[in-house]
């Protein structure tokens, strides 16, 4: 039995009891995304954009799902405690797809921004889901996106209205909880409408020693004049396979800071497309991998130049060790009119053994003339005289190598703009380099966690 | 005022494709279409041994069942396979003919192309094979080379008076199986050219081929073979033409190049097939398999190329870095125009310890081009201390143009150092009116700063080439700027 | 102090030094002094230890110590520093991060506790003065974007830092002009105790006008071919090497 058929027989038999635990506008889609999926299935390696990353493999095993949605019982205060001095943010939690109602932070939101789940918001204001969901994660565009339209059943929406600036960091910490091999189908939806700004921050934890499959999508608009920061910070176990698809629309004069970094995982595959669709708008991506046993990481991103006079810059490090493999591919899409662009992209890799593997691929496509576009990559080790230097000065040379490390690591963090997240980026990273972070950093008395 | 610039524009348009003459040779063609017979027809007119047919066999049946590749950055008008004579001979006026003499008109050709062809040779001492649609017609200076034991000659004479040379290196570098282009090649192949250097003698000077479609309605499919043994040396000049035709003309060439230890080669491409004409219409369809296999250790292998012609480009020189210690060399202007695609780049392969790999590719697109860079870089589990530098710069003349960079990196040893850094741009309104007030018009300042722009890959070429890659840059972006 | 017993070295299969002796007492200084190529810095690579070269012969042993069989962290801790002749960049590294880790190391090797952050600030506050040394500069990644002067000045800081027993000037004085070769020069004096001593490498006089050597040795061809008083640095300023070559016989 091929990969897909599984995935097939599952919406085939269960597309009532799907559709009857969610809402109208996320039914909506399913028969057409799977219909997109019967026909496409997984996308092999010889699909560009899936060249380095086995799909069909990582779906392959045999998983359980909550498609009914039966309460997982969990206090996640018992299980997670953010131990960032000064972060303050306002909590919220996700456990596997399902937003936790119970734990609201104190703090309350300015009028009007919503924080919630995406299952309630549909029903409560369908009219403003309506007008987003689906639009930007097409099912045709992607398996990953058809899979998920198509099981998805809940997750989370944020919206901040017109004008509204939302001081405080939001904090969504999405944990993966299950007594059995578990895949879980997350979406997110995020709205920041003309002039409005935000910071998110996304912790992805997985607290159980179980096999997970996790796909997420996640739509994001950013309207005119509009600032978001958003951070997805992984920090989940070796039998943890993610694949998140990340949309960002950016209408004129906007700018977004999308920030990911991968410190502990099994297997993940992030795609990331932003879309200029306004003049003036500007996004910065960085991305940070510290990955060595058997992890994976393939970080995929688009951005796609639609609109005159936008800037983007990207700059994706990769620290690998033991036998982990690391990929990134880059694309940067300037189109037809979209003239003054400027768009720098970077991608610098260190390898620290013989086993680890990275794959780098930074690519320009460009249609207009008047633009300023370049990307670098580079893949090499430990500057050999920077060692010898620290060592003459009596640094240890595990020490020696270690401050290189990151040094290397510390220039993804200090372009963050939220200086409390930096220092906590820092030490968690810090904190990695030295071994120090076990699967799930942040959480402590992990149930049923046996490691 | 007005008057003037358009006559100014009208020059250039006539002037664009120089070399676009067909040539009244008599030729023989054979019918069009492509089958088991058509593959026996070619085999048995060159008299081919048996190891030969079969490996033409071998291949045809692999190309059927194969697809076109599609990945490239390209928009490939249908080929039918079945509309293309797959051999024509412009040397036999009647097929009973017997010892093969030069058609003058032949040589009227050549000497319009300005290849130094005889006595002209002499003076500019390059030795010369020249290849007219499938077969070669001519190779200078072969008796001088002999003495110092090099073989330089048609493929068709190698396969009869080296037949073990030929055999034991033909396939060892592209093999039938490689892709699409090179099994059709392998099936079909006509002629090219052959060269042998033996164990330590420095080819005393430039070896050369130019390559030129005439008939209509054939394809070219020559076959270069480059051996250069143990301590040799040799630089190695193509250059190619075409007339003008409406319908695009199919090129699908292999070049294989065996470097072993301590030898170099240098291999340098001017290419100037026709482009089609302003409107996109016909143009070679240039679909090249070219492969250097560096065996020995510190083998040296560098591939030049000025790449200005074709309306269609799918080429990507390669080395195969096996030698421990061996170093290669990528260089390469591309420059489009009109409609023109090009989807050209490399692959450097490194296997062995301490290989070095170094690539510049400049790219210059005009009109409603498409230009591309693709490359690969890999290094192996076993290339310790491999090191690539890859550099690549676009430069867009005119808001209707694509330049493209989609470099590809694996790297599988930790020892390894592999950077690539990549610049699109355009010609500054600054640079240009600096000239035009030093009383520079701006096509000549365009071309002036495009030179200079690709001038570290011209620099590579010989000098004879160099000069006319230079003008070749010229004529090819005339009327791009407006 | 320091005592090197005709030691003979390699890189990449090819002998540079060709058995070289040399004996460094407590509280002296020494100038090694010889043409480009001559083995210098090579000799004070190898003292601390440098992973390129290879001993093929021969001993040092430091304070009785034997030298060879360290690393080169371990013969920082012993109190060796070199003073860089082109010393590294490591951008993201900041000085206070990389001083503190150096300090420490030495201070774990000496048995004692880490050094107390604000009692260590300190220290870098007081010994910065002593070279001139911009506290903007002390904020900023080791040696990046430091000129010529501001890294010599930032080598003798991390001297003042970290108190060698022994320290080895590889040409601190190439590239310094008048101003900054007395500011380094001087900032080494201060540093001085009756216990330190120092290996000074230098084609000129000039760095040796500030330090007074006591010993003046000439390496040529791998090999000191002769020792002498501080009078020699000055013959060698006014009559150059070609004279010692005749009188050794090479």
């Amino acid at each position: 039995m091929n990969a897909e058929q599984q995935y097939i027989d599952l919406y085939s038999q269960q597309r009532e009891l799907i559709a009857r635990r969610s809402a109208p506008i996320m039914n909506a889609l399913r028969d057409e995304a799977f219909e997109c999926f019967r026909q496409a299935g997984f996308p092999s390696r010889k699909v560009e954009r899936y060249r380095y990353t086995d799909v069909a493999a990582a779906f392959a095993p045999d998983y359980g799902l909550n498609l009914s949605r039966l309460h997982i019982p969990v206090n996640p205060y018992d299980v997670f405690h953010c131990d960032v001095p000064n972060l303050s943010t306002s909590l919220y939690f996700v456990v596997n797809d399902q937003f936790h109602e119970q734990a609201q932070p104190k703090a309350s939101l300015p009028e009007g921004v919503q924080v919630m789940s995406l299952l309630r918001a549909a029903q409560e204001f369908p009219e403003l889901v309506g007008k987003y969901y689906g639009t930007q994660a097409r099912a045709r565009k992607d398996a990953v996106n058809a899979l998920n339209t198509m099981l998805a059943q809940d997750g989370l929406f944020v919206y901040v209205p017109r004008g509204r600036a939302v001081e405080r960091p939001i904090q969504v910490v999405n944990i993966l909880r299950a007594d059995v091999d578990l895949m879980v189908n997350r979406r997110l939806l995020v709205i920041l409408e003309q002039g409005a700004q935000a910071k998110l921050l996304f912790c992805d934890h997985a607290i159980d020693d179980r096999k997970f499959l996790a796909t997420q999508v996640s739509e994001v608009f950013v309207g005119e004049n509009a600032h978001l920061e958003l951070y997805e910070l992984e920090e989940t176990h070796a039998q943890t396979s993610r694949f998140s698809n990340m949309y960002v629309s950016q209408q004129a004069y906007s700018s977004a800071v999308i920030d990911s970094i991968t410190l502990q995982n099994g297997l993940s595959r992030n795609r990331t497309d932003v879309s200029l669709c306004g003049e003036y708008s500007e996004v910065t991506l960085y991305g940070g991998v510290i990955a060595d046993g058997q992890q994976r990481v393939d970080n995929n991103t688009l951005i796609d130049h639609r609109a005159a006079c936008c800037q983007s810059r990207e700059l994706y490090k990769y620290v690998l060790d033991g036998q982990a493999v690391g990929a990134f591919a880059g694309r940067v899409l300037v189109r037809e009119g979209a003239q003054k662009s400027v768009s720098q992209e970077t991608n610098a890799n260190l390898c620290a053994s013989r086993q680890a593997r990275m794959y780098s691929q930074p690519m320009l496509e460009i249609y207009a003339d008047d633009v300023k576009c370049s990307h670098g990559s580079t893949v090499g080790q430990l500057d050999e005289a920077a060692l010898f230097y620290m060592r003459q000065r009596g640094i240890p040379e595990a020490e020696a190598r270690l401050l290189l490390k990151f040094a290397f690591m510390g220039q993804v963090l200090d372009g963050i703009p939220m200086s409390s997240l930096r220092d906590r980026l820092h030490y968690l990273v810090e904190k990695r380099f030295r071994g120090g972070l076990g699967k799930c950093g942040g959480c402590q008395n992990a149930l049923n966690c046996e490691r | 005022m007005m008057e003037e610039k358009n006559s100014f524009v009208r020059q250039v348009a006539e002037k664009k494709y120089e070399y676009g003459f067909t040539t009244d040779v008599q030729t023989e063609i054979i019918e069009k279409g492509l089958s088991e017979e058509v593959v026996r027809l070619i085999s048995a007119k060159k008299g081919e041994p048996d190891w030969l047919l079969q490996f033409r066999l071998n291949a045809f049946r692999y190309w059927q069942t194969l697809e076109p590749p599609t990945w490239g950055h390209l928009q490939m008008p249908e080929i039918d396979f079945q509309d293309i004579s797959y051999y024509a001979d412009p040397t036999r006026k009647k097929a009973e003919e017997g010892p093969k003499e030069i058609d003058p008109e032949l040589m009227k050709t050549f000497d319009k192309l300005g290849i130094p062809l005889e006595e002209r040779m002499a003076l500019s001492g390059t030795a010369v094979d020249a290849v007219m649609d499938s077969v070669s017609v001519k190779t200078t200076f072969r008796e001088k080379l002999q003495e110092q034991g090099i073989i330089f000659c048609s493929i068709s004479e190698a396969v009869r008076e080296h037949p073990d040379l030929v055999r034991q290196y033909l396939g060892s570098v592209v093999p039938y199986k490689d892709n699409f282009y090179a099994a059709l090649n392998s099936a079909v192949f006509s002629d090219g050219s052959f060269v042998y250097i033996p164990r330590g003698v420095r080819c005393p000077m430039e070896l050369s081929t130019y390559f030129r479609i005439n008939a209509r309605g054939t394809g070219q499919f020559e076959r270069t073979l480059i051996v250069c043994d143990d301590n040799a040396y040799v630089s190695y000049l193509e250059g190619c033409t075409a007339p003008m035709r409406d319908e695009n003309q199919l090129h699908a060439a292999i070049v294989e190049i065996v470097v072993m230890e301590n030898a170099e080669v240098k291999y340098s491409t001017v290419q100037n097939w026709y482009p089609g004409d302003a409107q996109g219409k016909g143009g070679v369809l240039n679909l090249v398999t070219k492969r250097g296999h560096l065996r020995g250790a510190n083998s040296r292998l560098s591939w030049t190329q000025v790449e200005t012609g074709s309306a269609i480009t799918w080429k990507y020189p390669s080395c195969v870095l096996s030698g421990e210690g061996s170093q290669a060399e990528f260089y390469s202007v591309a420059v489009t125009n009109n409609f023109q695609q090009a989807d050209t780049g490399t692959k450097m392969i490194h296997i062995g310890r301490n290989t070095r790999s170094t690539i510049i590719s400049k790219g210059i697109s005009a009109g409603h081009s498409q230009n591309s860079y693709r490359g690969l870089v890999r290094v192996a589990s076993t290339a310790e201390g491999a090191r690539n530098y890859s550099s690549c710069d676009s430069l867009l003349l005119g808001s209707s143009c694509g330049a493209h960079t989609f470099p590809y990196m694996d790297v599988h040893n930790e020892t390894a150092v592999v950077e690539h850094e990549a610049t699109t741009s355009k010609i500054s309104e600054d640079q240009l009116f600096y000239c035009n007030q030093r009383g520079i018009s701006t096509e000549d300042a365009v071309g002036l700063i495009v030179n200079g722009y690709a001038r570290d890959v011209i620099n590579k070429l010989p000098m004879e080439f160099a000069v006319e890659a230079q003008k070749l840059l010229g004529v090819s972006l005339e009327g791009s700027v407006g | 102090m320091l005592e090197i017993r005709d030691l003979h070295v390699s890189i990449a299969g090819k002998e540079i030094l060709k058995g070289v002796s040399l004996t460094v007492r407590d509280g002296e200084v020494h100038a090694l002094m010889g043409q480009n190529g001559a083995g210098k810095s090579t000799l004070s690579n190898v003292i601390v230890g440098h992973p390129s070269y290879e001993v093929t012969q021969g001993s040092i042993t430091f304070n009785g110590k034997d030298l060879l069989g360290m690393n080169p962290e371990e013969r920082a801790h012993e109190g060796i520093f070199l003073s860089f002749q082109q010393p590294v960049e490591i951008p993201g590294v900041s000085m206070v991060n990389f001083m503190r880790a150096a300090m420490n190391a030495k201070r774990k090797y000496q048995g004692l506790e880490p050094m107390a952050a604000a009692e260590f600030l300190k220290l870098m506050r007081e010994k910065r003065k002593i070279v001139e040394l911009d506290n903007k500069l002390a904020n900023r990644s080791v040696n990046e974007g430091f000129s010529g002067g501001e890294k010599k000045r930032n080598e003798i800081f991390q001297m003042a830092m970290l108190e060698p027993t022994l320290s080895i000037l590889d040409e601190t004085d190439s590239g310094l002009d008048v101003d900054a070769l007395r500011i380094v020069a001087e900032g080494f004096n201060k540093l001085r105790t009756p216990q330190t001593s120092a290996l000074v490498i230098t084609h000129y006089q000039r760095l040796l006008d500030y330090l007074k050597p006591d010993v003046v040795h000439v390496l040529i061809g791998g090999q000191i071919v002769k020792t002498a008083g501080p009078e020699l640095a000055l013959q060698i300023e006014e009559r150059g090497f070609d004279w010692i070559r005749e009188e050794a016989g090479l």
